[in-house]
């Protein structure tokens, strides 16, 4: 790369043109062939699917079986696959396939329940997020008050607060205003939604006003000149522009609140509804075998992010803003 | 349609910087006034001040007869076209230019009868349904102007916005801006970098430089009566060449001298500009436009001869400037250092050869001048600028030239004769 080859009176201007020319013959003899590459890629995604596939094969074999071979077994009998154990899951009993029951001492109706909870939790949690960081950071980015950029760096700030740390505290805190007010959320799942969303917002504001920022003031001056307010101007102008970054907020936000389980065990550990999460990890606790259970429950817990993605992965497309300025 | 009025009006941003410094400027009512000036000289800030997208720190703002400061953007009643248009890209052309009168409880049938005339001015009627990002950016432009046209504003304000546009296509809707404003009559507000727009469009010209108002007049006028170096520098493409001289008395007759150059000026100049008297035997800033060379032989005597040396000729099929270098450094003043934008302090003003400034004449397009030739040029020495070498003002009030007595339009005329 140091040494240029000595021509007759090379201008200096071509130097650069000749440079690059040799580095790309250089890249393109080092770069690996595109099949290679595939491969690599493959293995990797290969490795990351394994305990998810077998968790997913597990769910299928009967629940038997879990003792006796490994998963990877139905590779060589699929004959072992069956529905039994999602048929049991729903309507309560036990998994009898194959030589004697095993019990699940599960109350029939209990997943349905469980899933009702878990939507109960992350359906209001992820809409609260998403809009009140779309409205915060509207603020921030085109409101005009003073201390805008400080309120946003505290935020920031607020990300690096572990939620761990604030279980203890919140949870006095909710005893307290029990007893100021006679209602304690603590127990509740209004509780584990103000939680949820009080943990959502620092990242909810911090991702949409670095969205809002790269948006061009002239289309909110715009707006204001030709007479729009600041609730026009956020529902006409900013969020049809925002909805692809509200959309993986959105998507962020559900996963978490939906895969969470540390605060719904501190929150409403020992209550009767009790999310997905909480659900299977009690299957494991009190019967640390029963992993038909917890793999088939599994599965059911990733159907809804799965739809949740789906459903809002369209809105991933980029060029929203195509066509706003020049 | 409305006057704006803007008194002694300051803008001070938070940290200090002023970058409006005591604007008074009075637009009346149907005006097209153009705001120029070097980049970072304030322009745009004026702009957003009279839209009340800023708010100004002192003075008063007046449209109509309703004192402006506090009043918020949407109760302005005005439209302001973006430099980069600005449309809303999740709506349709249509709902573009509906957008601000929904805003201002337009009934339904009112807002179609606007778009639809707006979209027949500016040829947008097949690409209503579209939305921004399927258009030209021509096809942008003219949306943008059309959201304003529709609101029938009391007045417009254009930030640039043929700045984005390529050559051919500015050139087209400049002229399509002037006959909209021949038409509407709209008070208008526009501020440009490109000094060709100003002069074609603007009523009056106002020159600004770091925020305060240098001159406010035509555009011919600017041309011909620059109060000061800098404005006198701004005007006119080629740029004024400007080099330090002397005046003296020589037998008498008033001379101007420099870089080995003696130009006599006629003795009217200074009748004139009398105040010129009192410069004499001192150093003063000499400007001669361009436009005030001609290749020797085809003027009349009464122009003074120069004898250059021919550096680079360009030639533009109208006409041919041709570049020589003058023995005599730079001018070092204030107002040519300022004509340099502020992103490029450090860089010339002038362009320079060897550390000497390098001139151009403009002469005619027939004329066999070569890159490299010996050349006598004539120079029209009643129309020489002179400013004060401290100060940067002009000296005296230098009156619009007399029409050219040369032997072009002579020459022109017999050639015609001939045939």
């Amino acid at each position: 790369m140091t040494t240029v080859p000595v021509t007759t009176t090379p201008p200096p201007a071509q130097e650069p043109a000749l440079q690059p020319r040799q580095t790309s013959g250089l890249l393109k003899r080092l770069r690996p062939s595109r099949l290679a590459i595939n491969l690599v890629l493959g293995a990797i995604a290969l490795f990351w699917l394994v305990p998810s596939l077998s968790m997913m094969i597990i769910s299928f074999r009967p629940a038997g079986l879990f003792e006796v071979s490994g998963w990877w077994k139905v590779f060589s009998t699929p004959s072992q696959l069956t529905l039994q154990n999602y048929k049991e899951l729903f309507t309560g009993g036990s998994s009898t396939v194959l030589g004697g029951g095993v019990p699940s001492g599960l109350a029939p109706g209990s997943v349905l329940d469980a899933l009702r909870t878990s939507l109960e939790i992350s359906v209001p949690a992820t809409v609260l997020v998403t809009a009140i960081s779309s409205l915060a950071a509207y603020s921030i980015v085109f409101g005009r008050w003073r201390g805008r950029n400080a309120v946003f760096l505290t935020v920031v700030g607020l990300m690096v607060v572990p939620l761990q740390v604030a279980l203890i505290p919140v949870a006095s805190l909710y005893r307290d205003m029990g007893s100021l007010t006679g209602w304690n959320p603590f127990g509740t799942i209004t509780g584990v939604v103000i939680f949820h969303v009080a943990f959502g917002l620092p990242f909810g504001v911090f991702l949409m006003r670095n969205f809002f920022i790269g948006l061009p003031t002239a289309l909110i001056e715009a707006g204001r000149i030709d007479g729009a307010g600041e609730w026009t101007l956020f529902r006409r102008v900013v969020i049809p522009l925002g909805i692809a970054a509200a959309a993986s907020l959105a998507i962020f936000q559900f996963i978490w609140v939906w895969n969470d389980l540390l605060v719904a065990l501190v929150f409403l550990g020992g209550d009767p509804h009790v999310p997905l999460t909480l659900f299977l990890y009690d299957q494991e606790r009190t019967l640390a075998a029963n992993f038909w259970i917890i793999s088939t429950g599994s599965m059911v817990s990733i159907v809804v992010p799965l739809i949740v993605f789906l459903a809002f992965q369209r809105h991933f497309v980029r060029g929203m803003l195509a066509g706003a300025v020049k | 349609m409305a006057q704006i009025v803007l008194d002694k009006v300051d803008k001070t941003y938070p940290g200090g910087v002023k970058a409006v410094d005591g604007l008074s400027l009075e637009i009346s009512d149907g005006e097209f006034v153009v705001l120029v000036g070097p980049s970072g000289c304030g322009k745009t800030t004026v702009l957003r001040l009279i839209a009340g997208l800023e708010q100004i720190t002192r003075g008063t703002i007046r449209i109509g007869d309703r004192v402006m400061n506090h009043v918020a953007p949407k109760d302005r009643d005005l439209a302001m076209v973006f430099q980069n248009y600005a449309l809303y890209p999740s709506m349709t052309v249509r709902q573009n230019m509906a957008f601000g009168l929904q805003m201002r409880k337009t009934p339904k049938s009112e807002i179609d009868r606007r778009v639809h005339n707006a979209a027949n001015v500016l040829g947008l009627e097949e690409y209503l349904e579209r939305k921004p990002a399927a258009l030209s950016g021509g096809q942008r432009q003219r949306v943008a102007m059309g959201r304003a046209i529709v609101r029938e504003p009391e007045a417009f304000l254009m930030d640039e916005p043929l700045s984005n546009l390529d050559a051919k296509l500015r050139v087209s809707m400049r002229t399509s801006l002037a006959e909209m404003h021949e038409r509407l009559s709209v008070t208008t507000v526009y501020v440009t970098h490109d000094q060709v727009e100003a002069m074609t469009l603007g009523d009056r010209v106002c020159v600004l430089r770091d925020g305060v108002l240098q001159q406010v007049d035509t555009p011919q006028n600017l041309f011909d009566r620059p109060v000061n170096l800098f404005v006198g520098g701004f005007i006119g493409s080629p740029s004024m060449n400007i080099v330090t001289a002397q005046l003296i008395r020589d037998d008498g007759e008033p001379t101007v001298m420099f870089a080995g150059h003696r130009l006599p000026i006629a003795e009217d100049v200074v009748h004139s500009r009398p105040e010129i008297e009192a410069y004499f035997d001192r150093d003063v800033i000499l400007g001669i436009r361009p436009s005030d060379f001609e290749e020797a032989s085809l003027v009349d005597e009464t122009w003074a001869r120069m004898s250059v040396t021919t550096h680079v000729t360009e030639a533009l099929g109208s006409e041919i400037n041709v570049i020589f270098v003058i023995d005599a450094p730079p001018v070092e003043h204030k107002d040519v250092a300022d004509l340099v934008p502020a992103a490029e302090k450090g860089g010339a003003a002038v362009p320079l050869h060897e550390g000497k400034s390098m001139w151009t004449a403009r002469v005619d397009a027939h004329s066999r001048v070569r890159a490299g030739d010996q050349i006598e040029l004539g120079v029209d020495t009643r129309n020489l600028y002179f400013f004060d070498p401290d100060s940067g003002l002009a000296i005296g009030d230098k009156q619009p030239p007399a029409p050219k007595l040369s032997r072009r339009s002579a020459s022109a005329a017999a050639l015609r004769e001939q045939r």
